[in-house]
């Protein structure tokens, strides 16, 4: 685990039983890794210098990191259409992250995903899937191809309490739970799907006791503590691991931005949005690592992640544009398709 | 390049049921990462798959390998796709293809993209065997969906009506890379399609010795030099009968079976055409926006000044599919109606 920040020695001060500062730092660096990208990358955007859209998912950088924090290189996870904080948190390359957000070549799909489908398969990311409820159904193929090859591999799914409502959702843990496959179900539940809040949607308030009418675990998490993700998501990693699994966990969360650009967020009230972030995960654990943690480290880690992402928004400036007739190829193995002639 | 179907007398007859069971066994017991996942395919006492096909393979194989699922065809679609995506070679099993609609989103909006997506990182090697067809089930158990995937950038459609080209292109679909859908025809499994299909034999001749036969590429069936008819699954038997029957009249029909939809092989049907200057296409999927209406155009497109006649097009008619038999073949292209339409093609 690379803190990145040289010599300073904070290894001894544990944060709790299995967490010492180190790791905590590392931890809230991604967060702040995540915040910041989506901060920025939101105003790059506004200065009409991406092309698409953009789902940002500031408020629920605990979940994506506390759950990809306890997973291995060789695990892989899903992700859904608001999918930076995972990329980043499971290790795509910022650069090449925020290339993929520029259409360059040098993003990690070459341009062809784009912010809904940022991921890399060398580090364990499928392309996000950005229909809602699309990852539930094909994370089971994943695990069962661990299990058919009996490694010890685990899948996780991040998909939204939205998604929880589409058949996807319902076929993929059931099967999963009669297969005993090695994946963790990771619900986002930011408590709106776009602009329809999940109590107008379902009369169960909580997606995690959805997993009892299918023999599985579920447990609910507060979302904005990355300590209390985290030490969920060990457990049910390591359930998923072992053979016992799979595990649903609802992680409890707000996304402070609107669902996506121009969403002025008329459909909750700003009083709302004040109580969710007074949980903000981020100053949460710089509060907790203040008392250990001397201020000038935490501000040091802030700079060194600002610096990051400003060379990240370079080298996506400066790539070069794919070429254009690479927009034909990748669909097969070897090239079949016709063109059109005109 | 054309090939001509392998000779109709052979001292190893196979019906396409048959042939399938071996491909499946031999593509398992060459690669073990081959699996297979579906409903009812493996289950003690039950039926082998909805058709019969899969019997005795989990005696040979074990559960491991033969994946009973709920019916679920959206989970069993995803976990073929996942599980492809990670490198095994999933052949995954519909009952009936009207079930593709289940999972319309694990194919077209994953299966088919996430090598795209992922900028050729990616493959997705899976087969979905798909029976089609008419048999006095009715609207929701007898349709040809194949067009709707011809229309889909990164699958593969597959569509066979003989025993020897059954097995061979299985076994390339299986050891394709790329996501194939194989589209079967329930009245030629066996020896039940006999009768409908003019009285003809169903079996072919199969080889012992391992072989495949290539996706993307047709197989002329009967050559002739009046009329080119291409057709697939009952159509093409059909076809065939009407062929003979028109030697009576001395129009001598060249028949062609696509075998692929998807890429479909132009090179053989634009040469047969440019020989015969007429075009017939037959297909037991509807009419409207069918795969004939994407070979009429590339012919138009490419052939046009080798036609003598307007290209004509067999299909069912654009109505949901009837139970009672009288009806139902009203529907579906009758050997009848592939028999007008290449006399009226070649009057021209």
């Amino acid at each position: 685990m690379s803190s990145g920040i040289g010599d300073t020695d904070l290894g001894l001060n544990q944060i709790t039983d299995d967490l010492d500062a180190t790791h905590a730092l590392d931890l809230y660096r991604r967060m702040q890794l995540i915040r910041r990208f989506e901060e920025r990358v939101y105003l790059v955007y506004l200065q009409g210098e991406l092309p698409g859209t953009l789902h940002q998912s500031q408020g629920q950088e605990a979940v994506a990191v506390g759950v990809c924090d306890v997973l291995r290189p060789t695990d892989w996870i899903t992700s859904t259409h608001r999918p930076h904080g995972h990329a980043l948190a499971k290790g795509v390359d910022v650069r090449a992250a925020m290339a993929e957000l520029y259409g360059k070549a040098t993003g990690c799909c070459g341009g062809k995903g784009g912010s809904m489908h940022l991921g890399d398969p060398s580090i364990g990311m499928l392309p996000a899937i950005a229909i809602v409820g699309g990852g539930n159904t094909v994370v089971t193929g994943l695990g069962l191809a661990f299990k058919l090859m009996r490694t010890d591999q685990v899948a996780v799914c991040f998909f939204g309490e939205g998604a929880s409502n589409e058949g996807a959702f319902h076929e993929g843990l059931n099967f999963a739970a009669v297969q005993h496959l090695p994946i963790v179900f990771a619900c986002e539940n930011n408590l709106y799907g776009a602009s329809t809040p999940f109590h107008q949607i379902s009369l169960v308030p909580d997606v995690a006791a959805r997993a009892a009418a299918y023999g599985v675990r579920g447990e609910i998490v507060d979302g904005m503590d990355v300590l209390a993700v985290r030490e969920a998501a060990d457990r049910a990693v390591a359930e998923a691991r072992t053979g016992a699994g799979p595990v649903l966990l609802e992680f409890k969360t707000y996304r402070f931005a609107g669902h996506s650009r121009g969403d002025v967020r008329a459909y909750r009230s700003r009083e709302e949005e004040a109580e969710w972030k007074e949980r903000d995960p981020i100053v949460r654990l710089r509060e907790r690592l203040s008392s250990t943690l001397d201020a000038g480290v935490l501000d040091g880690m802030d700079a060194q992640v600002e610096a990051t992402i400003d060379n990240a928004i370079e080298f996506a400036r400066q790539s070069p544009q794919p070429r254009a007739e690479d927009a034909l190829i990748d669909a097969y193995a070897t090239v079949i398709g016709r063109e059109s002639a005109s | 390049m054309s090939v001509v179907a392998p000779p109709a007398t052979g001292e190893r007859r196979l019906t396409i049921a048959e042939a399938l069971r071996e491909a499946i066994a031999e593509e398992m017991r060459n690669d073990e990462k081959v699996f297979l996942i579906g409903e009812d395919i493996g289950i003690p006492g039950g039926f082998g798959g909805a058709f019969g096909v899969y019997l005795g393979l989990t005696e040979a194989f074990g559960h491991d390998r033969i994946i009973d699922t709920p019916i679920s065809e959206k989970a069993l679609t995803g976990a073929a796709i996942g599980a492809a995506l990670m490198g095994m070679r999933p052949i995954a099993d519909l009952q009936y293809a009207d079930f593709l609609f289940e999972c319309m989103d694990e194919l077209v909006n994953q299966a088919a993209k996430m090598r795209y997506m992922s900028n050729g990182k990616l493959s997705v090697p899976m087969v979905m065997r798909c029976p089609v067809g008419t048999a006095n089930r009715g609207a929701q158990h007898g349709q040809c969906p194949e067009s709707y995937f011809v229309h889909v950038p990164g699958l593969k459609v597959v569509c066979v009506s003989d025993a020897y080209h059954a097995k061979g292109l299985l076994k390339s679909a299986v050891r394709d890379d790329d996501p194939v859908l194989f589209f079967e025809h329930k009245l030629l499994y066996g020896s039940k399609g006999r009768e409908q299909a003019g009285g003809m034999d169903l079996t072919a001749h199969v080889p012992e010795e391992e072989y495949c036969f290539p996706i993307g590429k047709a197989v002329v069936k009967r050559e002739g030099t009046s009329v080119t008819v291409v057709a697939t699954h009952m159509s093409l038997y059909r076809a065939l009968a009407a062929a003979e029957e028109l030697t009576q009249d001395g129009i001598e029909c060249e028949v062609i079976d696509p075998l692929t939809l998807l890429p479909f092989d132009e090179e053989t049907i634009f040469a047969s055409v440019m020989k015969t200057g007429r075009l017939v296409i037959a297909h037991e999927d509807t009419l409207t926006g069918g795969w004939g209406a994407e070979l009429a155009a590339r012919v138009a497109e490419e052939c046009l000044f080798s036609l003598e006649a307007p290209i004509r097009r067999v299909a069912s008619h654009d109505i949901p599919l009837p139970v009672a038999p009288v009806m139902e073949q009203t529907v579906v292209p009758s050997q009848a109606r592939i028999k007008a339409a290449i006399q009226r093609c070649c009057e021209g």
